[in-house]
This record gives structure tokens, sequence and C-alpha cells, in this order.
């Protein structure tokens, strides 16, 4: 049986609303979401709140916690003193739905704006090789939970809105580094892109993205700063210009290579299934491989179920039945066949 | 297929939350700090380089940093690459290298979040609001000069170079080759600084941060690991420089002034 500790969790929707007192029974190695859903257990059960693995890896529970970003299960109990009052908000920076639960679609159009990765022209999918060595820079933002503590407390838009256009946030500059940085992708105006479109020239660096990641990504000195690097290499620098113009290549991108492009180099897994063994030692993977035609034309993608605006709903609390929609559409059943498994590569079209 | 439900669209409002913040931590200890230590170093390093005096100790060869290169007639022994500065007080003897240097300070990466935060308050701490009205970052004049690092960064590679040349020279006493506490700490100084140099974000990407494939460039790609190491050290190296220059220059302001004497291990 644990004690009684003073809790103070904001209540109320875009109307309004006000922090209100709670006495909470806390147990020996729980976290602050553990509290929530005992409150919700108990004396509130109205109390909403956006929650799902419980293990800090769906991003779901974010929210402000003695007024820092955090994640409520990933916030222990015991770094609080017994007779400290804990306060839970929701976060500042994104409009309240109700209670804990924002509205974060910010995030969501931000990220519909930033170009996809490029395949490299002329290397088929499957074909696709890259040394480890030249992906890992891109492998770490890769960590993102989109848990978008990081787009909430960058002073940037948290304490000026109207920034909110110009500007889309280290969620996602660590994107635009991800791909500026991937040894396949073919874009070469993500640096352009994130210094006209994004807004990177508005972060100061004060490195608060990075001091709120629960995934530990150096949002800042990996991604950030070295994204600025790159645009004072395209926009800034007179010298870098100057050689650009000298030596005919592009500043950054003089080494695209399409590893992999000549088809008699890599055959792409199993094409012709000449390497593979005999087929009673082969396994129901190879069996599968060797039937996927990595060329076939695919049909265009079935489009996701929106709604007037175009979009996925937000929130399921807005559903009109419990549980989300499958972005797939209704009418998929899975699993998938597996000779169906492949990807539509954009050259196809 | 299903026809999902959107948010009804109505004011898209923030919490009402009245308190500016609601971090009940000491925040604001980090910010003083910064603000004490860069004021109190700043007011020392003013008035050293404006004393134009106790800046060289003859008999060793010791040239406190904020006067190297010395480039005006006060200089004496000192002037190592000539004395064609005025000698006018308002002038330091290191007038061509002191901008550099406080340029590379001031667009470093580092200091610029030091700065921001605690002089700036943009913001003073995480989750605790800006203290001003309109922000626009780096995207204009004055602060999109912050781009220009890097040429903050070569020159200070070249006067770092300076420093190292002033910390062999200092390997001299009356007899000939004499080394003492003095020499320790010149070169104690030159280590930090170039580790600081080196751990800088520019160099960091001029090592080998602009490529996009390391496999193809393994020398650089060794020098970019390299430097990403220091680089996480950026901060500490940061301080520890600014303590390094006050304690040697105060170091040699004493032994020039006759306050105490260097300690002697050879000559």
């Amino acid at each position: 049986m644990g004690e009684k500790r003073q809790f103070k969790v904001w209540r109320g929707d875009e109307t309004g609303g006000d922090l209100q007192d709670y006495q909470v029974e806390v147990n020996e190695g729980e976290v602050v979401l553990d509290i929530i859903h005992r409150l919700q257990a108990t004396e509130a059960p109205d109390l909403a709140c956006r929650w799902n693995c419980k293990a800090g890896k769906c991003g779901s529970c974010s929210m402000e916690i003695n007024g820092m970003p955090r994640l409520g299960c990933m916030t222990r109990m015991s770094t609080f003193s017994e007779t400290e009052t804990i306060t839970v908000t929701p976060l500042r920076t994104f409009p309240v739905i109700r209670d804990l639960v924002t509205d974060v679609s910010f995030n969501y159009e931000k990220a519909r704006e930033t170009p996809a990765f490029a395949p490299p022209v002329g290397v088929a999918p499957g074909e696709y090789r890259m040394q480890q060595v030249d992906v890992e820079r891109s492998q770490e933002f890769r960590k993102c939970i989109e848990c978008f503590l990081c787009q909430n407390t960058c002073h940037v838009v948290r304490d000026h809105d109207e920034n909110k256009n110009a500007f889309s946030g280290p969620r996602y500059f660590i994107r635009a580094a991800e791909l500026d940085m991937h040894p396949l992708d073919a874009r070469e105006d993500r640096k352009t892109y994130a210094q006209q479109h994004q807004g990177l020239g508005y972060c100061n660096i004060t490195k608060c993205c990075t001091e709120v990641c629960p995934e530990h990504i150096k949002i800042t000195d990996n991604a950030i700063i070295p994204m600025k690097e790159r645009v004072v290499d395209r926009k800034y620098d007179p010298l870098v210009w100057l050689g650009s113009k000298i030596f005919r290549r592009h500043p950054d991108d003089d080494e695209l290579v399409q590893s992999g492009s000549s088809h008699a180099v890599s055959a792409g897994p199993a094409m012709t299934g000449v390497d593979l063994p005999d087929a009673h030692e082969r396994t129901e993977e190879q069996e599968v491989e060797r039937g996927v035609n990595w060329h076939r034309r695919v049909g265009p993608a079935q489009l996701p179920a929106v709604g007037a605006n175009g979009r996925l709903g937000v929130s399921e609390a807005a559903f009109d039945r419990s549980g989300a929609a499958s972005p797939f559409g209704d009418d998929v059943e899975f699993p998938l066949p597996p000779r169906d498994l492949n990807y539509a590569h954009p050259d196809q079209d | 297929m299903t026809t999902t439900a959107t948010r009804p669209v109505g004011a898209q409002a923030r919490a009402s939350i009245s308190a500016r913040t609601l971090r009940t931590d000491r925040w604001w200890i980090a910010p003083l700090i910064t603000v004490i230590g860069l004021s109190a170093w700043i007011a020392y390093a003013t008035v050293r380089v404006y004393m134009h005096k106790w800046f060289f100790v003859e008999d060793y060869h010791y040239l406190t940093p904020f006067y190297s290169p010395c480039l005006t007639d006060r200089c004496g022994d000192a002037a190592e690459f000539g004395t064609f500065l005025p000698n006018w007080w308002i002038i330091p003897e290191a007038a061509l290298t002191l901008p550099f240097l406080l340029l590379f300070r001031l667009t470093c990466y580092y200091y610029r979040k030091a700065y921001y935060r605690s002089f700036w308050l943009s913001p003073p701490a995480c989750a605790v609001p800006d203290g001003h009205k309109t922000y626009s970052g780096e995207t204009r004049f004055p602060l999109i000069f912050q781009n220009a690092h890097r040429y903050a960064f070569y020159a200070a590679g070249i006067i770092s170079v300076i420093n190292t040349w002033d910390a062999i020279k200092a390997f001299h006493s009356p007899e000939g080759f004499g080394f003492g506490l003095g020499n320790l700490i010149l070169i104690l100084n030159v280590v930090m600084l170039w580790a600081y140099t080196l751990s800088c974000h520019s160099c960091r990407h001029i090592a080998g941060g602009r490529l996009k494939h390391f496999s193809r460039h393994p020398v650089r790609y060794r020098f970019w690991t390299f430097v990403s190491k220091l680089n996480t050290r950026h901060m500490q190296l940061a301080w520890i420089t600014l303590a390094t220059l006050a304690i040697t220059d105060f170091y040699i302001m004493a032994v020039s002034a006759g306050w105490f004497g260097d300690v002697r291990f050879i000559n």
C-alpha cells in the first residue's frame, strides 16, 4: 500500500480550464502515467489522456510535468520528493482538445510538407546498397518516436505562435538532416528547402530540443548545426560558391553515387533465382522472394479513408467508432498475399 | 470504405495556464552562472588588454596570449612579426588577432546558446518563456552573420599556430634552453586552445560532416570521427580555455610585475 501524494492536473478544453488538486496513492516503482491511470480509475474517470505503450516507444503520453515537457511513462515518481506537489499539464505549444490531450496536427502538416526520400535514378527497388558507415548518421534520427516534446519545448513556436507558418521545428530538421545525409537520397535541394521553407534560420541553437528528447537524439549537434553548416555552404560561403563555379560541381552533393545502379552488378534479390539452392532446400522466405517480380507494374496505392479536409482524423476521440480507421482502407484484407508485398517505385509512373 | 470523422473545426486555443512557467527546479542558476562567468572574464580581459604592460617576461620569453602577436613599439623583444601598429593607447598590442578571437567566440555555436539564454533570455531556460515579444532568430541582420562562423574558425586556427609558436619560443632562459612552471602553463593553454578550436562545429563540418559518403573518404572520416569526439566536449572546452587564458595571462603578469618569481625546473 503506497502513500497519498499531492497532484495538480490541468482540466479543461479550448474554452478554458484550470489546475485541479488531487490526492493520489503512489506505490514504489510507479511513473506519472500510472498515477494518471489511477486518477482515471478513481476520482476522475473522465480525465482525458493520450497513451499507448507505457514503454517510452510510442511517443503518445507527452505532457508537462512540473513545467518540463516529458513522457508520462518515463518519468519516475521516485524522482520527486514525497512532499512535493506534482503539476501535470498538457503540451503548451499545441491547441488543447481536452485535459491532457492536445491537437498535434501542426506536426503532421509540417511532416506532409517535408519532401520524402527521393529514390536514386536508375536503381530499382531491391537493388539499394549502402555501407553502414554512410547511413549511420541518418540512423540516429530514425530513433525518433515522434512524441513532439522537442516541437513543444522549442521557444520559436512555443512563445511565438506566429512563427508556426514559417518554422517546421526540430523534429523536421532531423528529418531534413536524415535525408540530406542519406547515401541514396537523390534530392539536392534539401539545404535550400531547410533554409527557405522549414525556417532553419529561426533556430538559435539553445538546445532545449536536445534536452527534452526521450530518445537522447543529439538534435542540435548532429542535425541542426550540420544542416546550418550545409546551408552556409549553399547560401553564405563565398569560397564554397567560388569553388563550385570553378570546379562546376554542386557543393555537398559532389559525390552522389548511383550505388548499385548497374543491373549487372546487383541482380536484386533472386530475380532470376540462379544463385538459389535447389527447390527442396529452399526456405519459405526464399520461395516468396523468388516469386516476387521486383519490376512488375503496381497499380496506384489505395487511398486511405479521409475526412472532408482530405486528411485522416486527428483524434480517435472524434471518430464515429472505437479505434482508428485503417490507413489502408477497410476493404483490404490482412495479411496481404506475399506475392503482392512489393513497393511502387515512383519511376514506374 | 470508411468515412473517417474529422475533428470538429473550432477555436484552436491553447490550454489556458496562467503561470508563465510551472518549473519548480532552479532553472535560473545556469543562466546566472553564465552571466557572472562571461562578464567577469570580459572585464578581466578588457582591463588586461588596455593595461599595455606586464605582458612579457624577457628572461624566459613568456608572452601572454592576450598580447600575441605583439605588434606595437611597446613590445620590445616580444615583437616576433614587426611593430607596424601605431602606439596609440586604444590600439591593443594584438589588435590584428583579438577581433577575430572575439568573433570566433561570439559566433561559436556553444557561446551562442550560452548568451542567447543568459543575456538575451531567448529563452532563459527550457519551457520558460522568451523575454521578447517578437522573434526572428538568425534570419535577419545582424544575427544572420552568425553564419560566418567558419571564417572566424579559419582565423582562430592561424592564431592557434601563433600561440603554439609563442609556447615553443618560451623554452628560453638567460643561459639558453630552460623550462619552468610558466612553460607548463603556456603549453597547457595551447593544448586546450587547439582542443577548443578543433572541436568547433564548423571544423567538424569541414573535416567531413559535409560529405554524403564517408566510405569514399576514409581519411576525412577518421578526422571527422576525431573532431566529433572532441565536439561533444565543446562546451567544457569553451569554459576551460577561458580559464587557461586568464590563468596564463595572470601568471605572466605576476612574474613580469615581480609579484612572484617563475618556478624553474631547468635553468
